[in-house]
């Protein structure tokens, strides 16, 4: 199949439909649980308290440096259950594919899905494919869900943050973002850095397991980071003070920001991690991340404070203060 | 692409040391305008107001081009989106700028073919690879970016490229400080001149205007502390009542400019009296294209409706950019204008005045 493209009759339930799952899904998303093929997945579950995420991806280029839309939907909506604070463990995959893709293609995407989900030790346990006319849609969209199991005594939300807090950043900024930007068409720029595209939750794990108080997880993806961190100091109602000297950014992408006039702050990440710790744990948690190698760089950006609640303020490198808001819209390139 | 010699400029000893020396010198209750809209993002995201003594105000002036763009050539904009076999190339800023009844972003969302674009020779590219279409680049901005169409329309000369064109809604600075210090209720203690502009067209370009007006001035660039050494050397000027031309842009800017830029600009452009938004026509202030280059013109090769515009009622933008109100005294900032919703088109482009008070205001 590997020279052929994906016709219509590929999502038409037939013998099509069954041969591509047969063929390139059920080899590569090979739990007990798929095999069977029943209208959906049976498994048991003992957890208390669960977690239930989705997510639908359209990124474009769909193949990027670090990564492409199949293991970023896989690590997408892993991570997305796994800032709930549970152990991501079963996926559900739903591949919308225009008529006319190259199965080759395909099949890149869907081996990268498998080795994503075996990497996060997640499985695929139920899926759907659909074909549709082309023109009517860009190439390939993928819908993951996540179902996970809240670790024992966690209580992670975007609501808990409070003033004391000490917040960590995993990682460096807008690496993924600067990458699809500097990808897409009519951006000729030779840029090194690639996606930070990767699981999150052995490192969720590995901070649990320091045993010390974690109220808010976050991954800071579309909107970058200064979004999710208004978004916390909204639904928490406590002020956010972050130090720019802090803020760790490449210095390529920084450089890159500065010639498109974009802010990495507002930048997407796929594989980085806002995390609220009580200050007496800080330091533990801390170095339980940078143990881990997704986190090696993390480090301590800010603050929770009293003051101005619902606001995100910026030390700024020259010692002034500023507000950081919310992204409106998309970012647009500017003119001088 | 790494930057290390920006880091200078962003040193907090630097920059605090600049503060302090504002501070000990500053006396009397002045009112800085920085012209350029990236100074105006610059002063916010280093925080550089909240180093400033309560003696200055800084007001940003006419210097975002989407800002400056008159409602009619917005309008104009997208009459030629909505031709038959037309790629309209585009910068980003102009997509969500709001004409009188539609927007780019909108007609393209509706179907017609708008593309944004990062370069003009990108544009130029789209025009070789779909030889049965037109395309049109909209050129928006001062003399920082109008060479770089200047040297596309020549660049499609040389090829011979039939299917390319530029509307061109280019701008000059320096008559219209001359046009904000002519205005009655205009009152500015000193200028904060644009840095890219300024490596164009030299610090020469602003002495007719300094003779003129005999007000301190003074050319920078757009690190925190270059614009806090330019506040200290005007608030200097001023106190000490010495008011100069100066340069603190050195490592950019020189007397003459950029020459070799300047002539593709006089190759390309006739200077003619334009309208700016809020202002009205600023004579000799544009930049069109010249006669002889009338095949590279939009304006002249397409025939185009453009519906009678309206500026946007209620909106403030034309006292907003000659610093004579505040964003937040304008009753639609905040309320019914928002970057998510923009009014006027200083809401919409990331250096207009509105949009960064918005994002950056307290």
């Amino acid at each position: 199949m590997n020279n052929e493209i994906i016709l219509l009759d590929h999502g038409a339930g037939g013998k099509m439909s069954h041969e591509l799952t047969q063929k390139i899904l059920l080899p590569v998303f090979n739990s007990p649980e798929l095999a069977d093929l029943d209208d959906g997945a049976v498994f048991a579950a003992e957890a208390k308290k669960m977690a239930f995420s989705t997510d639908t991806y359209t990124v474009d280029p769909i193949f990027f440096p670090g990564g492409n839309i199949g293991d970023l939907a896989i690590h997408g909506t892993v991570n997305d259950v796994a800032m709930c604070g549970a152990s991501p463990q079963y996926l559900s995959v739903g591949l919308m594919l225009e008529e006319g893709f190259p199965i080759a293609d395909l099949k890149e995407i869907v081996q990268s899905m498998g080795r994503a989900a075996a990497a996060a030790q997640v499985s695929i346990v139920t899926g759907d494919t659909k074909v549709v006319p082309k023109g009517t849609l860009d190439k390939i969209f993928i819908n993951t869900s996540g179902l996970g199991i809240v670790y024992a005594g966690q209580d992670v939300s975007c609501r808990n943050a409070v003033p004391g807090d000490v917040i960590i950043l995993s990682g460096s900024m807008a690496d993924h973002g600067v990458t699809i930007l500097a990808k897409r068409e009519g951006l000729k720029f030779d840029v090194s850095v690639q996606s930070d595209s990767a699981p999150l939750n052995h490192l969720t794990r590995q901070m649990f397991a320091t045993g010390g108080t974690i109220h808010v997880l976050r991954d800071p993806t579309r909107g970058g980071v200064a979004t999710a961190l208004n978004e916390i100091a909204g639904k928490s109602n406590v002020g956010i003070k972050i130090l720019e000297e802090n803020l760790p950014v490449k210095s390529e992408v920084a450089g890159m920001c500065e010639l498109l006039g974009l802010d990495p702050l507002y930048l997407a990440n796929e594989g980085k991690m806002l995390a609220f710790v009580a200050p007496q744990d800080a330091d533990r948690v801390l170095t339980a991340m940078q143990a881990d190698p997704v986190a090696r760089e993390a480090c301590v950006i800010g603050e929770v404070i009293d003051e101005n609640p619902g606001r995100v303020v910026m030390q700024t490198r020259i010692g002034g203060q500023r507000i950081v808001d919310m992204l409106s819209g998309e970012q647009l390139p500017r003119i001088c | 692409m790494t930057i290390k010699h920006i880091e200078e400029y962003r040193d907090a000893g630097i920059a605090q040391g600049l503060a302090k020396k504002i501070q000990t010198i500053s006396q009397r209750k002045i009112r800085l305008m920085e012209v350029c809209g990236t100074h105006t993002v610059s002063i916010f995201r280093s925080g550089i107001r909240s180093l400033l003594p309560d003696t200055i105000s800084l007001l940003s002036g006419p210097g975002c081009p989407v800002c400056v763009t008159d409602q009619r050539e917005i309008d104009a904009f997208i009459a030629l989106a909505r031709l038959e076999d037309v790629i309209l190339a585009t910068f980003g800023d102009l997509m969500r700028v709001p004409g009188t009844l539609s927007s780019l972003q909108k007609e393209k969302a509706e179907g017609c073919d708008v593309r944004v674009v990062y370069s003009t020779m990108d544009a130029v590219e789209l025009a070789q690879k779909n030889p049965q279409k037109q395309v049109i680049f909209l050129g928006v901005g001062f003399e920082t970016t109008a060479p770089t169409i200047a040297a596309a329309i020549q660049t499609a000369k040389k090829m011979g490229l039939d299917n390319f064109s530029v509307f061109s809604a280019h701008k000059i600075v320096p008559p219209a400080l001359n046009a904000l210090m002519s205005m009655d209720n205009v009152r500015v203690d000193g200028f904060i001149l644009p840095g890219h502009v300024s490596v164009i067209i030299g610090k020469n370009a602003y002495q007719p205007f300094f003779d003129q007006f005999n007000i301190p001035c003074t050319i920078t660039g757009f690190e925190p502390a270059d614009i806090l050494q330019a506040i200290h050397h005007l608030v200097s000027q001023i106190e000490t009542e010495s008011p100069r031309l100066a340069n603190d842009y050195g490592r950019a800017v020189t007397d003459q400019g950029n020459v070799t830029a300047q002539k593709l600009l006089a190759d390309t452009f006739s200077i003619q009296d334009v309208p700016w938004r809020g202002i009205g026509i600023i004579p000799m202030s544009g930049l069109k294209i010249k006669a002889g280059l009338a095949a590279y013109d939009a304006e002249q090769k397409f025939e185009f409706h453009v519906p009678p515009s309206e500026d946007p009622k209620g909106c403030a933008c034309g006292d907003i950019l000659t610093g004579t109100k505040m964003p937040f005294e304008c009753p639609l900032y905040k309320t019914r204008c928002t970057p998510m919703s923009p009014v006027g088109p200083c809401m919409v482009s990331t250096e207009g005045t509105c949009a960064a008070y918005y994002k950056y205001h307290e």
